[in-house]
């Protein structure tokens, strides 16, 4: 995983509450075995209106999204994360993320940056007023900065350790093996294996 | 100390605490018992451990089926589809290559994901189960602590068995007093929802509790655990009881002998302590619940059927307002319409919510002895193959298929339209499923999420309706109304 200190990039507000995974990546859009190559899937059905934001200069070339609360609810979908790295976004601001969606991001490099809602309001009005407003995410000092707004941010401090140092979860873990193979070795004997298979 | 049931089964599935105590506490490392796998998460996972050359740590706490792509129609012809097609046979050579039981379309056990694993008495108290799937939450029917997970966590359960985990909150939400005939565990489950709202459970572990919830059934307790994800929840669980124990005992992997004694003494410790607290608690009262269907978008925008469309106004916040208006708009419905008059187009049966045996025998009961409003289509789509072969072996198939109804093959289905089984753009749906998000059972399409019986007696109106809606049927005798 790349590491992420801070970035800037071009803001793009979407007032809306609840983005669902189903509309950040459409299941039709599952059906691809490869982790790349999102970016025509992201708001697949939004973007087909000629007026949503991300059709429309300078928001097209936006990297940092400003959502609405509870953003990412729904399904499991890591594609949704990948989509929105694909596109290019590489944060997402919100008052309230859904769980799985959080962990999804903190694994594949997208800083979910939880923003206080009355921030966010500020935040947007600033975007509309002046389109193409660079907005800045800097996770060293938890702060967001968009024209004289600057703002505070919540992130939980080890999915912040390992954005700043780019750790692979696997390989931080691998490092306990012994402490897998110990718990191993205490699990009682009534606890079900699918193999050999049992069947009906 | 004291500890919820939650909070038990955590303790006791800790491999490594984190390092750092307060806000500077690492997660803990969990092993996992039982990791299901399907063909749409796992691609990239099989393929991330392919790479660095790592293998699968525990193939034997591992076992896939097909269920989101597949089709219901000729199941014996090749996937019409090419790109499912092609994801469905990179699951079969994934779990060939890394040595994973695979329950193929066409095998007896093959089913959604979620109903294949109780079926099969793999997922019992007291265990971790996981799956690249937000429904996951199924599972904590059973007293387990299921949870949905990402592809990246995929690929750190097949290498690892393991996932890092950071501690979660405890909602308690009591459900007290007993169901009217014609009201459901999907009603309960939807008036939560509607409750606590869509990110009510952000952080938390639910726990269902009181006397509605211990009169329910396992398939019953499996609908509510189910949509716990729908109220933001990380995972949602009742404690075992005899009923669970009725359920598991005798099941392809329950405990046997000694096993089983062993096992019930165990899950017999498995419920939270009389002086254990919970860092939120919710009640509900059962004796007044009337049956539930959303009107919206998400699942939280849903009122009792006997209500009307709200309006914007109704909402103090500006951003639940906005989003009733986009709702009301994508829907195509008029604030103050009573949500008995609206028609549907199809009636979708199905779902990891809403398939099994009893949601079968719930919905064949209301629709016995009665016509189908011709102007309305309905699916029903067991929820595995095994659901299917046992409701036959009940004449349910008969019953469907003299009403109307087309009787398919096991899957997720027009639950999310990854196969061929989608609403068309416009088309309104009554749904047993879990999820009214826009395009979601089609693009364009709208959903009402309803429980079967509200489904059955809606095909029958062609409005959405409940049981007591209906006239008599010829053969009254022969209805029962089940809580399901």
């Amino acid at each position: 995983m790349e590491k992420f200190t801070t970035h800037t990039g071009i803001g793009v507000p979407l007032r809306q509450s609840n983005v669902d995974t189903d509309q950040i990546i459409p299941a039709v859009y599952l059906k691809r075995i490869t982790r790349t190559g999102f970016e025509d899937a992201l708001f697949a059905a939004w973007r087909k209106d000629p007026s949503f934001i991300l059709n429309q200069a300078p928001f097209n070339a936006g990297s940092v999204l400003v959502a609405g609360p509870d953003f990412g609810t729904g399904s499991s979908r890591e594609h949704a994360v990948w989509a929105l790295k694909d596109f290019g976004f590489k944060t997402v601001l919100s008052s309230r993320f859904a769980d799985i969606f959080r962990g999804n991001s903190g694994k594949q490099g997208l800083l979910a940056a939880e923003v206080a809602q009355d921030d966010i309001e500020l935040i947007w009005k600033e975007l509309e007023n002046a389109p193409g407003t660079e907005v800045t995410v800097d996770l060293v000092s938890k702060t967001v900065q968009c024209g004289n707004i600057v703002a505070p941010f919540e992130i939980d401090d080890y999915t912040r350790w390992r954005l700043l140092e780019g750790l692979d979860d696997i390989g931080l873990t691998l490092k306990h093996e012994p402490d897998i193979t110990a718990y191993e070795a205490t699990r009682p004997s009534f606890k079900p294996k699918t193999l050999p298979a049992r069947l009906s | 100390m004291a500890k919820t049931l939650a909070e038990k089964v955590w303790d006791a599935h800790v491999v490594r605490k984190g390092d750092g105590e307060g806000a500077n506490a690492q997660p803990d490392l969990l092993f996992i018992d039982l990791h299901l796998v399907h063909e749409v998460t796992s691609p990239q996972a099989f393929e991330g451990l392919r790479l660095p050359g790592r293998k699968l740590r525990r193939p034997d706490l591992t076992i896939a089926t097909e269920d989101h792509n597949t089709p219901t129609l000729d199941i014996d012809k090749p996937i019409a589809d090419l790109t499912s097609r092609t994801q469905i046979q990179t699951l079969r050579n994934n779990c060939q290559e890394f040595g994973v039981r695979l329950h193929s379309l066409g095998d007896a056990e093959q089913g959604i994901v979620h109903v294949v694993g109780p079926q099969l008495g793999l997922t019992q108290p007291g265990m971790t189960v996981v799956c690249g799937d937000s429904h996951t939450s199924t599972h904590g029917a059973f007293g387990a602590l299921a949870m949905g997970i990402g592809t990246s966590e995929v690929e750190h359960v097949m290498a690892t068995q393991t996932l890092s985990l950071k501690p979660f909150k405890t909602m308690a939400i009591n459900v007290e007093g007993t169901l009217r005939p014609g009201v459901s565990a999907k009603d309960i489950i939807l008036a939560v929802i509607a409750k606590i709202g869509t990110g009510g459970g952000q952080g938390y572990v639910l726990e269902y509790r009181g006397s509605a919830i211990r009169a329910l059934s396992m398939e019953a307790r499996m609908t509510i655990c189910n949509m716990s994800i729908e109220a933001g929840a990380r995972a949602g669980l009742v404690a075992p009881d005899q009923t669970t124990y009725d359920y598991m005992h005798g099941r392809p992997h329950a405990p046997e002998g000694a096993d089983w004694d062993a096992a019930v003494e165990y899950w017999n410790t498995l419920h939270t302590d009389d002086d254990a607290a919970f860092d939120v608690e919710v009640d509900l009262d059962a004796d007044t619940l009337e049956p539930f269907v959303t009107w919206g978008t998400n699942p939280g925008q849903g009122v009792s059927l006997s209500a009307k469309v709200p309006s914007p106004d109704d909402f103090g916040d500006e951003n639940a307002k906005a989003a009733a208006e986009r709702a009301l708009q994508y829907m195509g419905l008029e604030a103050g319409t009573p949500m008995k008059d609206i028609r549907v187009d199809t009636v979708f049966l199905g779902s990891c919510t809403n398939s099994r045996m009893e949601d079968l025998r719930a919905a064949a009961d209301i629709i016995r002895g009665r016509t189908k409003d011709p102007a309305v289509r309905m699916l029903v789509v067991p929820g595995s193959a095994r659901v299917r072969l046992e409701a036959e072996a009940e004449g349910l198939d008969k019953v469907f298929k003299d009403f109307g109804a087309e009787w398919r093959f096991a899957g997720c289905s027009m639950c999310l339209g990854m196969n061929p089984d989608q609403l068309e753009v416009g088309e309104r749906c009554a749904s047993t499923s879990n999820r009214n998000f826009e395009g979601r059972q089609g693009k364009g399409g709208r959903t009402h999420l309803v429980s079967p019986v509200v489904a059955a007696a809606t095909a029958v109106r062609g409005t959405l309706s409940s049981p007591s809606d209906l006239d008599p049927a010829p053969e009254s005798a022969a209805v029962r109304v089940d809580a399901a």
